[in-house]
Order: structure tokens, then C-alpha cells, then sequence
């Protein structure tokens, strides 16, 4: 599941303030004259109020679009588990509250039997303690690095935790510049 | 003695700040945005943060710019909300200081092609971008990655972006290209071996003797379509083919600077006897023009071949998704790639809009006609400007081809240029996912020699077999 599959370009130009959960899956989800497809999961009881996506390999290939990620969050989306996540899409997810579970994929497919065996059921994600609730009972770990976790629980302010290495970086800038003394900044063109 | 690195090691030492668990703050030479990461923008001035080095964020009108009618500007862009993209770049770089090549910049044109023409791209410089195709400047030896828009946020507001060490993977092409191989057909033959997922967590070092005999221009291909084997970052090693491109360009040092940043370039290849977790070789020799099948681009196969059959694959999930593209496609097994009939041809986008690009396509054009519509759209104005001294655009509009205005264009779509619903494109970009080119649009990825082969026959050809090739 690629981002441009997730979020059509063409919605990246609306405003972020309106929600951008009507656009997920966009051109699956709506048939012609945007009408809802009445056939795709999402668009049917319970899977409308969906909160945990389970998907495939590679999962959010593609762009840097951040709006792949605003909509899922915005439609309502808090967990993708998949066998694998692109890697800028794995930060976009971590920097807006979404939390990407990455599982074997034998274990994602008896998910998936479940899921199908009994429709609407709950899986339940603790971050905590790094578990997946299958609906049968069955307990999955997975693993998180430390920083992304604390982002995700914490909501950190990352930019004014970095602003404390302020200094830090200051230094570092003038020993660069001291080394690399040809690298003068572009000017305004 | 210290222990043999590899060049993305060395990039990554030049550039580290500090260091917490797992990650690493690392500097920020070059920070280079479109129209898209507004959010981050709005996000600055709602938290009342500042831009930390303006001179050190670039930002480009590229994806919404329309390719014709350009006269008039942004004030003559249709489109409200495309006009407003571009717009609120403008009004962004003012406020904010950042450096701006608005659509009526006389430099104006795609963010990887406008960049690294300008000599801005050097050799272990560290640079990030609010787009995925960033990784083209990593063919000067640089560590280049795209970003979101909330991480851009971070990079405008410090200066640097926290960073997890990714795996060194090599890839070693031997020999060399035979006629009417290019670096696109070597992306795609890249990708098709690794896979779509190969280059996950890695960035990939290209080397091999077919790798270092590419132009430079050669060379900003196959690093552009490093995110397509899902890598961060490709590099190639500096060397003579890297400083000959650099040298006089508008921001490649100067005078008594130039033998000391040359001198200093030198030393950032990988050492000798540096591990990499991973190697891949091929052979170059027997790489072929390429061309994809699918919706995505490890769905690909040489022109001369057929369309697999998803029934011979052994990967359930990779049946699966063949069985879907096809159908998306509408192909069917067994077909003849030469036997495709293609609606509509694209030359462009910053895998395949530069010069050598453009001359590539036009030899094959040249005193033939196209049977299809074909648009050629240059990568920035300094490319469609020497293309006209030279006389390509003469002949493409002479063999029915249109010579449009610099932009992404058709690759994405996203100022309007959309290949209508159920047609069929031979396209030079980078990306053949479903809709990417326009609701229902189907894409076949080629280089540009192999696209205006197909534009001239109507069906997808194989350039080799062409008379101006």
C-alpha cells in the first residue's frame, strides 16, 4: 500500500483544518461523482469506526507526503500492524500519534483468519507494555526503540528538546565552518 | 590508524552534533522544499518559532507550476488551490527568509534538477527535502534523504533532524551498459532484484566499473530511484566525473577554495577494506531497456520480454499483487511487452528531465513523427534553455512532440497534468502506482530514448531497434 494509494496528490493541497480522513483511500473508497463505494471495508458497519488497520508488506511506500498519515489519524486510524513500514513513513506515523506495529508475517496472517472468522472483533495495543490482544486472547510482543515510544506516549515536544543542544549546535557550526570554509550560505536569489 | 568507513559512515561523522540512544542529531547543509510542507510552515508560526538558517532552506514552485501559459505567473494559474500552493510558497519565503525559485525565477524548475545545477549539491554534505526524490544528490557523494513535512518543521527550526544509523548496503554493477542501456533501465533492473522492500533501512552505496563510467546526469537517475527500492539514501563516490560536472558552476567553490574543497572531496569514498552489512553484484552487461508491467516498480521486465504469469510465482503475496496490477493494467499474461499500444507519452520529471536526458530522447526523435501524444517537459529553465541552443526543441515540436515549461508535470499530476482515467502512458518518472498519474491512469515506466521510441511507434518499443538510436 503505496502513499499516493492512501492520499491521491491531489488532496494535499486542502486545508489541514477540515480533517483529512474523508481522503483516505480516496479513489477506493468513492466511486464515480464521489459517491461512497459501498463495497470497500471501510465504508461498512463496524469497519466505519475502525481505530486498528492490519496490512501488508512495505506498507506506506513511496512519497514523504505527510497527509498519507493525517489521513488515517483524521479518520480515525491509531494503529497500523504490518510485516513492514517504509521508513519515512514509520517517522511520519511517530510524529503524529499514529503507532506502527510491525509483526511476523505468519502472525499477521492468523490475525487476519481471526478477523475474518469474526467481523468487528477487538484487537487491543498496548504500547506500555508493547503487546498486541489478538480477539482470541492470544498475546503478541513487538518490538519500539525507546525514543519513538516515549514520542508516542509522552507527546514530546521534540524541536524545543532539541533547542536545548542550542549551544551545541552553535559549536558544531563553527567548527564546520572552520573546516569546510568554502561552504558560504546561498545568498537570496 | 583508524578503522575503514565507508562514505555514508564519514558523511554521518562529518555531520553529528550529539548523540542519544539510538539516534544521532546530525547537522543540516541543505534543506530544500516544494510547495507541499506548508503544514510545517503553519506549524512554526502557530508555536512562534523562527527559521534558524534561512540561507540554508531552499524552497521550489515545482508541483503545481502549470506547464503552459506561463506569462502571467502565479496570477495566471487556473486552478485556486494550485495557485494557492504556489502562492503561499511565495508568501512563506518572504516571510520567513528562506531562498525562493518562484515560477517566475529565471533558475525556476524541479527541486533535484534545479539544485544540483546550480553546484549546490557537493560531496559529504548532508542534505534533506520535504520530498522522497531527495536522494538524487546523493550521486555527488552526498548523504540525501527526504523528510515530512513535521521533521522539515524540525530542520527549519534547528538546523539539524535526529537520525537512526541505516545499513550499509552495496551495490556493485560490473562491466559495462551495452547500447541503448541507460541509468533508468539499471534502476529499474536494481529494483527488480532487490525488490520494492530491498533497500529498506539501508542507504546504498552504487559502485563498479558500469556505475563509474555514468555522466553525472547518468548518475542523479540511479540515485533518484533509490526510494524506490525503499532505501533512505543512495551515494556514488566523488571522482573526476564529479568535479568536472562541479567545477564553474554557480555555487561550487571558487578560485584558491576550489583545490582545497577538491582536495577535501577526495577524501570521503569509502576506504578500502570497509564492511558493508550487505553487497549485491551485477552484471551490467546483461542489463536490458526496461520497461514495468505493473503498479509498482519492481513489477518490470526487459521490452523484449512478456508479461509474467502470476501463477508461476512462488510468493503468495507477491501473486496477489501481480494479479491486482494487472488487472488495474488491464494486461494479461503472456502478452508481448512490443505488442502494448500506449496512449500518450511523457518525457520529464527529476529522474529523466536533463539535458542528456532530453538529447537521449531526441536522437531517436529526430526526422520522425509521433503516432501519440507526446509532451516534453524540461527539468528547469537553465535545461530547457540549453536545449533550445541547441535546437532539441525544434525537434521535438517538428515530429509533433509539445515543448512545455519546467515542472513535475505528469509524474504526479498535481497541476493538472493527468493522464485520463483508463489510458495508457509511457512515462519517464518514477512511479507506476495505481492513480499516480490521474485516477485510473496506467503508467509504464521507460527511459527517455525508450519513450520516444514508443511515442514514435504507438506501441512500446525497443530502442535498439530504432534507426536514430
Amino acid at each position: 500500500m503505496d502513499t499516493d494509494e492512501l492520499i491521491p496528490h491531489r488532496f494535499l493541497r486542502k486545508p489541514l483544518s477540515a480533517g483529512y480522513g474523508n481522503f483516505l483511500f480516496r479513489d477506493k473508497r468513492y466511486a464515480a461523482g464521489d459517491r461512497e463505494d459501498a463495497g470497500f471495508i471501510l465504508n461498512q458497519p463496524p469497519y466505519r469506526r475502525a481505530q486498528v488497520l492490519v496490512a501488508g508488506r512495505n506498507f506506506g511506500c513511496g512519497s514523504t507526503r505527510e497527509g498519507a498519515v493525517y489521513a488515517l489519524r483524521d479518520f480515525g486510524i491509531r494503529c497500523v500492524i504490518a510485516p513492514s513500514f517504509a521508513d519515512i513513513f514509520t517517522g511520519n506515523c511517530v510524529q503524529n500519534g499514529v503507532l506502527p506495529v510491525v509483526l511476523p508475517e505468519p502472525a499477521i496472517a492468523a490475525l487476519c483468519t481471526l478477523l475474518e472468522q469474526q467481523p468487528g472483533s477487538q484487537v487491543t495495543i498496548d504500547l506500555a507494555l508493547q503487546t498486541v490482544r489478538y480477539p482470541d486472547g492470544t498475546l503478541r510482543g513487538f518490538e519500539i526503540e525507546p525514543s519513538r515510544k516515549a514520542q508516542l506516549l509522552e507527546g514530546l515536544d521534540e524541536i524545543g528538546i532539541t533547542l536545548k543542544y542550542a549551544a551545541a549546535i552553535a559549536r558544531f557550526e563553527n567548527r564546520y565552518r572552520t573546516q569546510l570554509p568554502w561552504l558560504a550560505p546561498v545568498k537570496a536569489a | 590508524m583508524s578503522a575503514p568507513r565507508t562514505m555514508l559512515q564519514k558523511v554521518i561523522d562529518l555531520h553529528t552534533v550529539e548523540q542519544r540512544a539510538g539516534e544521532l542529531l546530525l547537522y543540516v547543509d541543505y534543506n530544500v522544499v516544494h510547495e507541499g510542507p506548508f503544514y510545517a510552515f503553519d506549524g512554526l508560526a502557530r508555536e512562534g518559532r523562527a527559521v534558524m538558517r534561512p540561507a540554508q532552506t531552499l524552497g521550489f514552485a515545482d508541483h503545481y507550476v502549470p506547464t503552459v501559459g506561463r506569462e502571467l505567473g502565479s496570477a495566471g494559474i487556473a486552478d485556486p488551490e494550485a495557485r494557492g500552493m504556489v502562492e503561499r510558497l511565495q508568501a512563506n519565503a518572504e516571510r520567513t527568509g528562506i531562498v525562493h525559485f518562484g515560477i517566475s525565477h529565471p533558475q525556476q524548475g524541479i527541486m533535484h534538477v534545479v539544485f544540483p545545477e546550480l553546484g549546490m549539491a557537493h560531496p559529504g554534505m548532508l542534505i534533506v527535502g520535504s520530498d522522497s526524490h531527495t536522494c538524487t544528490n546523493g550521486a555527488f557523494g552526498a548523504l540525501a534523504f527526504g523528510v515530512g513535512a513535521s521533521q522539515i518543521k524540525h530542520v527549519l527550526a534547528t538546523q539539524t533532524l535526529w537520525f537512526r544509523q541505516p545499513r550499509a548496503l552495496r551495490i556493485s554493477v560490473d562491466g559495462s551498459l551495452r547500447p541503448g542501456v541507460g541509468a533508468k533501465d539499471l534502476a529499474l533492473a536494481i529494483i527488480v532484484r532487490i525488490g520494492m522492500a530491498g533497500g529498506s533501512g539501508a542507504a546504498i552505496e552504487y559502485a563498479g566499473s558500469a556505475v563509474r563510467a555514468l555522466p553525472m546526469e547518468a548518475r542523479m537517475t540511479l540515485c533518484n530511484m533509490t526510494i524506490e527500492a525503499g532505501a533512505r539514501a543512495g551515494l556514488i563516490a566523488p571522482d573526476e566525473t564529479t568535479f568536472a560536472y562541479l567545477r564553474g558552476r554557480p555555487h561550487a567553490p571558487q578560485g584558491a577554495a576550489w583545490p582545497e574543497a577538491r582536495a577535501f572531496w577526495q577524501t570521503m569514498s569509502t576506504d578500502e577494506g570497509a564492511s558493508f552489512e550487505s553487497e549485491v553484484v551485477i552484471d551490467g552487461s546483461q542489463v536490458q531497456p526496461m520497461v514495468t508491467w505493473g503498479t509498482s516498480q519492481d513489477e518490470a521486465c526487459a521490452v523484449s520480454d512478456v508479461i509474467p504469469d502470476p501463477c508461476a510465482m512462488t510468493d503468495p503475496a507477491r501473486r496477489t499483487r501481480a494479479e491486482h496490477a494487472l488487472a488495474y493494467m488491464g494486461l494479461a499474461p503472456g502478452t508481448a511487452m512490443k505488442d502494448i499500444a500506449i496512449d500518450r507519452v511523457f518525457i520529464g520529471s527529476c529522474t529523466n528531465a536533463r539535458l542528456d536526458d532530453l538529447r537521449d530522447a531526441a536522437r531517436v526523435v529526430r526526422g520522425q513523427q509521433a503516432r501519440i501524444p507526446a509532451i516534453v517537459v524540461p527539468g528547469s529553465m537553465t535545461v530547457k534553455r540549453a536545449a533550445e541552443a541547441e535546437g532539441l526543441h525544434d525537434v521535438f515540436r517538428s515530429a509533433g512532440f509539445e515543448w512545455r515549461e519546467p515542472g513535475c508535470s505528469m509524474c504526479t499530476g498535481a497541476n493538472g497534468d493527468l493522464v485520463p482515467a483508463g489510458e495508457r502512458c509511457a512515462s519517464t518518472s518514477n512511479r507506476n502506482m495505481e492513480g499516480r498519474q490521474g485516477k485510473g491512469s496506467r503508467t509504464h515506466l521507460v527511459s527517455p530514448a525508450m519513450a520516444a521510441a514508443t511515442a514514435i511507434t504507438g506501441r512500446l518499443a525497443d530502442v535498439r531497434e530504432m534507426a536514430g538510436a
